[in-house]
């Protein structure tokens, strides 16, 4: 079989902005008469401006999903802007084949005084369906919003779940060949939100979708590739981990911990130092896992808590421990100490997993330690790994060696 | 089932560098959105005439003010207005009226986008049906109007003759008219707010400049003016049909609602070519 068609293709798609407003609005009033004369537009930047996306090139294909990270203001939305129509690339081109839809804007035209049942009727036109087009769809527009009889109210009668349930059930009812996403992927509440799901699921196996999303647990579960957005320029992933990575490092906190490889440290007084060492760095599947945590403390802290996460390339976390959900309580003496728990099966698929660990006050939500990506495990097994989150079984056993023998390890 | 792959590719060049395309484009858009544009038009008389109990009768409470308003300051002696070829009332009535439909007309295009703001930055459908509606409902407001004129002005004592008939032509003037200039203005007035504040000021002052609430002078500078207005034939031909009186101006009548005809097309096509321009610059 060929490979499914091209739906998407940009190539070297630039956009400047201006970032003041009067001047916005005068080089507003100068593209327009550029325009009304035909006149080529500049290349090159004018006072005051930038280049919100810069010379940003993919192609998605049926069946694909391209995700767009990038933290906020790197020319994310401009690009989804250009790709949808709205606005003119000023340089580069960018083309489209077939129907495009987009989640977007939900309940675009709706007139509160009008009801449910007009209003499914103007929104669906905005949207481009014709009249028979939304008469065809309307019973399943309304059964998916679960609107019944409420269908002949005015819409300012609606909650606003409600009425964003109805403005996403028209929107979805779309079947396009290109799906733009920004962020919106479900709405309403959780039982809604499944749904919401299972449709959006059902329609990208067709489409070619672009999807803008912070939440890297979409990005990493549903794009086959990624585009990383940085100061409008663009870095391609063919692989959804490596593009995740690059927005998770783009993200780091910076300041007293954070630094460039994505990590994040940080111990607050009275904690002195606090080093993790586990028995294994790789561990074969089934096998326990050891770990040993070397706290030196200037003072007594009572009630502590710990939590310690596992997390995979997916940014998922797929194993916490926590020692109050164990049943143990602690404190951290003055002095050195190990804080040592044990997890008896490691039940996950062969990877690479980073953790996290948390240490705080039970009673505040005060953090004694903080710790994100801070080291990384290696799992192997030998069975072929499934989509599903392994079942973790729960800790084992947990203590604290006062004054220990063994020296603090040095990393 | 078979889908249409239309292709649509977005290039920084400017459209009308291939105008052969362009015109293309805009007739399709414009034949995409007509279904839109019904839409949207009954959207906004149906919430209009469920949100007021006076509803339609709006449209004839205006202009019988201010009738009342210039009968009274011709009757005091306030202002002097020459003498009309029908009675007084009965001209600045329907004067009135008919200025009435023209700035409506002028208003329509920039009202129609500052409401479907949200929507034009945000979605890609055919622009052309934002202005198509305001068309719409301009024009079902003189449907009204129409309905109303007639009565009022054989209740005042005016018998129209055969003419009345041309009387939707002049109506048509009026609106083609209005709306030309009024969709010129409107990409200079999405960007800048002082346009929408300044088009009712302006036609106020311009209302004096035509003869609807008095008599174009037989002489002087405002005379010259009057005549010169490209609003003037078009008051002064429908008042005519309407009321059964002579029509002075039909030559320049005719002019000026072919060349109204030629501006609303190239306004249309100067609307549609900076929209993108626009919503750069307007935000989300």
């Amino acid at each position: 079989m060929s490979d499914p068609e091209v739906l998407i293709t940009a190539e070297g798609a630039s956009k400047k902005f201006c970032k003041d407003l009067r001047t916005s609005l005068a080089y507003g009033l100068q593209d327009l008469l550029g325009e009304a004369l035909g006149r080529q537009r500049g290349e090159q930047l004018r006072a005051k401006e930038f280049w919100a996306v810069q010379g940003v090139s993919f192609e998605v294909r049926r069946g694909e999903c391209l995700g767009l990270v990038g933290r906020n203001g790197a020319g994310k939305t401009t690009l989804l802007r250009m790709l949808n129509g709205l606005i003119k690339p000023d340089r580069g081109h960018i083309t489209m084949r077939g129907r495009v839809g987009a989640l977007i804007a939900l309940g675009a035209g709706f007139n509160p005084i009008l009801t449910g049942r007009e209003n499914i009727y103007v929104n669906g036109a905005v949207l481009g369906l014709s009249k028979a087009d939304i008469d065809a769809r309307f019973d399943e527009i309304v059964d998916f919003a679960e609107l019944g009889e409420f269908i002949d109210s005015p819409v300012q009668s609606y909650s606003s779940g409600m009425s964003v349930r109805l403005g996403y059930a028209i929107a979805s009812s779309l079947e396009p060949d290109i799906l733009i996403l920004d962020e919106v992927l479900a709405v309403g509440d959780e039982a809604f939100r499944l749904k919401c799901y299972q449709r959006i699921g059902k329609m990208m196996s067709r489409t070619a979708v672009i999807l803008v999303s912070h939440n890297m647990e979409h990005i990493g579960g549903i794009c086959s590739s990624v585009l990383f957005l940085r100061n409008g320029r663009q870095t391609y992933y063919p692989n959804t981990i490596e593009g995740i990575d690059a927005y998770f490092a783009a993200n780091e906190i910076s300041g007293p911990g954070g630094n460039s490889d994505g990590r994040v440290r940080v111990l607050y007084p009275p904690v002195r130092t606090v080093n993790v060492r586990f028995e294994n760095d790789s561990i074969r599947y089934g096998d326990r896992m050891k770990v040993d945590i070397f706290i030196d403390c200037d003072s007594e802290i009572r009630n502590v808590e710990i939590s310690f996460t596992l997390v995979d390339q997916q940014h998922r976390a797929v194993m916490c421990y926590n020692s109050v959900r164990d049943g143990h309580q602690f404190n951290i003496e003055h002095g050195e100490q190990i804080v040592r728990f044990q997890i008896n099966e490691v039940m996950l698929h062969d990877g690479k997993y980073t953790w996290n660990l948390n240490l705080k006050r039970r009673d505040s939500i005060e953090n004694i330690v903080y710790f994100v990506r801070a080291g990384e495990i290696k799992v192997s097994s030998p069975f072929r790994p499934l989509t599903a989150i392994p079942y973790l079984p729960s800790a084992s056993s947990f203590e604290v060696v006062l004054r220990p023998s063994v020296a603090v390890p040095i990393e | 089932m078979t889908r249409s792959h239309a292709v649509t590719t977005y290039t920084p060049e400017a459209e009308i560098r291939r105008p052969g395309l362009l015109l293309r484009n805009m007739m399709r858009d414009l034949g995409n959105s007509r279904e839109l544009a019904w839409r949207l038009a009954q959207r906004d008389i149906k919430a209009q005439y469920r949100q007021s109990y006076l509803g339609y009768l709006w449209a004839f409470i205006i202009p019988l003010a201010t009738t009342v308003t210039w009968v009274y300051l011709n009757v005091a002696g306030v202002v002097r207005v020459e003498d009309t070829t029908i009675p007084y009332p009965v001209y600045v009535f329907t004067g009135t009226m008919l200025w009435q439909v023209l700035v409506e007309a002028v208003q329509s295009p920039l009202q129609q986008v500052g409401m479907a703001r949200g929507m034009i930055t945000k979605l890609n459908f055919p622009r052309e049906a934002v202005v198509l509606s305001g068309l719409i409902k301009v024009s079902s407001n003189v449907g009204i109007k129409l309905l109303l004129l007639v009565p009022a002005v054989l209740l005042l004592g005016v018998k129209p003759d055969m003419h009345v008939l041309l009387l939707p032509i002049g109506l048509a003037a009026l609106v083609v008219f209005g709306m030309a200039v009024g969709l010129l203005l409107a990409p200079i007035g999405m960007l800048y707010s002082d346009i929408a504040k300044g088009i009712p000021l302006v036609a106020q002052f311009v209302m004096y400049l035509t003869p609807v609430v008095f008599a174009v002078p037989s002489n002087g500078w405002l005379a010259a003016i009057c005549n010169w207005n490209p609003a003037t034939p078009l008051i002064m031909t429908a008042r005519s049909w309407l009321t059964g009186s002579s029509s002075p101006m039909i030559g320049y009548f005719i002019v000026v609602f072919c060349a109204s005809l030629l501006l609303l097309f190239v306004s249309w096509l100067i609307y549609r070519i900076t929209i993108p321009v626009l919503i750069e610059r307007m935000g989300s």
